[in-house]
Parts: structure tokens; sequence; C-alpha cells
């Protein structure tokens, strides 16, 4: 569908352009971190794309590749009725180093999406006035979604009872146990039927 | 409460006595005047509504008026997924409300945090405050959360602290899970409500 977008990219930006996919008819194309900015303005301005929603900006993390990180945007043409996607790698195997401009200025959308891809990865976007945390809390430590996030690791903001409880009180079952109303018995041999 | 209690009695010749008839009369009281705190987050509060609503009518047990100030409340509804971010506000909550207070937690994921085992979501309110009746379910049936409030205002009448959890009904028949049920099953189960009630409260 894009296809031709993918063209006149490549014939704007040539070898700047690292890569241009297609699968199952989405539309992918690779820049430098160094390009990120002027590509997605050209896709905004130029005439044949106008790529007025940003709709979604985010990262993803592949620890065994180097750069490590993907920033990636889903643009749409809502006059054109087009969608892109735009990917960049950035990031060295420690997860530093991770910037990449912001698109603050292109689209002002762009604020959160970054602020989260911040928080989630660790991915740093200069030019943004205000990369704070945006789902996680100041006194998180290190990045969630970072494939090297202990997944057991929490960081509790109010103390936990266990140990000291408040007369002693603590759930009187395991954690199996959790749904026992729940529909799983759904038409299951011997289940009433639904009404 | 216990010095209320002491100075009433102690005129009387049988001040044992007295005291327990006095708590269980404070105590059956107090259970049908329960004055909620609804900490909805989540899904749940879906379920929640329809409890509160005339389809199944909290109302009949004492408990229809909502507070929205912790101050004035004495049970609080947990109702919903509690976040890390969330819990020191939900601390605080129940940390402001009076004594004697009680706390319900309302489906999985605020009895144990169903599943979401990462690091956003407090695994369990009792990690962070006293839990007095679990209903488990996501999210749970009326008849699942009827039964958790007759269990907390059995526990209320007899002053009992300990926490309880609301089982899976078993159909002594065939003795199976029943999650469904048929109207004739539902007037069944509101006529042994009523006369829970009606043998509780007289």
């Amino acid at each position: 569908m894009s296809k031709a977008l993918q063209q006149k990219l490549t014939a704007r930006f040539g070898a700047r352009i690292l890569a241009a996919t297609s699968q199952h008819g989405d539309e992918a194309v690779v820049v430098a971190p160094a390009d990120w900015r002027e590509v997605h303005l050209f896709l905004r301005d130029d005439p044949s794309s106008q790529m007025q929603m940003l709709i979604d900006l985010c990262g993803v993390d592949y620890p065994d590749r180097e750069p490590r990180f993907e920033v990636v945007t889903h643009l749409y043409s809502l006059t054109k009725k087009h969608r892109l996607r735009v990917k960049t790698a950035v990031g060295d195997a420690d997860g530093d180093d991770a910037v990449v401009d912001s698109l603050l200025s292109v689209w002002r959308s762009a604020d959160w999406m970054e602020r989260e891809a911040f928080d989630m990865f660790g991915v740093r976007f200069a030019g943004h006035p205000d990369l704070r945390r945006i789902l996680t809390y100041p006194e998180f430590e290190g990045h969630p979604l970072r494939k090297d996030y202990p997944a057991a690791r929490t960081q509790p903001l109010v103390p936990y009872r266990e140990g000291a409880g408040v007369q002693g009180k603590l759930a009187p079952f395991g954690a199996d146990e959790g749904m026992p109303f729940g529909r799983q018995t759904h038409g299951a041999p011997g289940s009433p039927e639904v009404n | 409460m216990g010095d209320l209690t002491r100075t009433h009695v102690v005129e009387g010749s049988e001040q044992g006595f007295a005291t327990t008839r006095f708590q269980d009369l404070l105590g059956w009281a107090r259970k049908y005047s329960l004055f909620q705190y609804p900490f909805v987050t989540a899904c749940c509060g879906m379920e929640f509504m329809s409890f509160a609503s005339p389809r199944f009518d909290m109302a009949r047990f004492g408990a229809e008026a909502p507070r929205f100030s912790p101050r004035q409340a004495d049970l609080l509804w947990v109702v919903g997924t509690i976040s890390q971010r969330q819990a020191p506000v939900l601390r605080r909550v129940w940390e402001q409300m009076t004594e004697p207070k009680w706390v319900l937690a309302f489906g999985t994921c605020a009895s144990c945090g169903g599943f979401y085992d990462n690091y956003a979501t407090v695994a369990g309110i009792d990690k962070i405050i006293p839990v007095d009746v679990y209903v488990p379910g996501c999210p749970p049936r009326p008849e699942a959360v009827i039964d958790g409030l007759l269990l907390l205002q059995d526990k209320i009448a007899t002053g009992d602290r300990t926490p309880g959890i609301i089982k899976p009904r078993v159909d002594p028949k065939q003795g199976q899970l029943v999650t469904l049920r048929t109207p004739a099953d539902l007037e069944e189960s509101h006529a042994a409500l009523e006369a829970k009630v009606k043998r509780l409260g007289g």
C-alpha cells in the first residue's frame, strides 16, 4: 500500500534509508538515528506523504543485537489513508548511549509516547523538554521492559507487611487458588446449561 | 470501645455476662450499618456497581451508603488491581479510616494480584493492609460478593478478626463446582440468604 512512499523516500534520501521492507501489507523503513527527525519531518510535510498522525512511538529491546534498542514509529495519513512504520536502532549492549532526536517538534503527541519509551527502556530523546518517567514512579530504579530487568523484581513504595504483619493476617489461600468463581467450567460435562 | 463497655457494666453484679451481651448488641448494630468506601480501580468495579444497584441490592444488608471520605467509612472495598504506584494511596486511605474498620478484597487482583505477576502490581493488598474477607473471582459473581458480605457480617457480629475467604460452591449432588445458576437456583439461594439474614438478625 505504501510501496510508492518507500520508493519516494529512497529517491529522496538514497542510501540513508538503510532498509525498506514489506510484510503482510505493512511497509517499514529503517533509518539511522541521525536522520530520525529529518525523515519524519519529510513524511509529515511532503504532499505525497502527508502523515498528519503519529499513531504510536515505542521502544523494543533486542538484547542480542548491537545497537540494542529499536525505536519504532507508526504513522498514518488522514488524507491519503496510508500507513508507514519507521525504525531506528540505538544503544550499546549495556543500554547506554541510547539517544535519538525527539519528535516533539514534529508531532505534539510524541510527548507522552517518548516519556513512556524512556521510562520502559531508558531510551533518551534529545530535545524533549520534560523527559520524566510517566508510568512508573520517580523512585523506580532501572527500566522494566528491558529484557535484563528481573521478571520477579518489584520495587514497593510501601513496605510489605510480611513477617511483621498486623495481627498476623495473611491470605488464607495458596497462589493457585485465585479464581474459584471464574467461568472456566462453561460447557464442561455436567455443568448446568447457560441461560 | 473497651472503655465504654466497662464503664457501663461495672455497676452490675455479673460483669462478664453483661460485657458479652453488650458486645453482641454492638456487633449486631454494627453489622447492619456498614458505611463503605469503595476503592475502585479496575474492571471489578462494574461488578461492584451491579452488586450495589437494585438487581443484587447491597442495601438489603444494611450497607447501601457509600462514603467518599475514608473518615466517615468503616468498610473499605478494594475493588480491582492495585499498582505499586497506588499502594501509598491505599495505605493512607486505610489509615484515615476510623476504628473499628474492616477491609474486603474484591476479586482476584485485590486478593492475590491475579495474573499480574510483574514489576507494576502489588500481589495482593494484604501485603499492605490487613484484609478481613477475600472474595476471589475474575470478577467474582454477585453470589460470591453477597457471601463475602454475609461472612463479614458474621465476623463483625462475633468479633472475629481472622481473615476469611469465599470458597467455591460445591454442588452436593454432583460434587462439582457450581458456577452457573438457573433462575430456580437463584431463588433458592436468595431464600437461603434471607433465612440466614433473619437468623443472624433475629
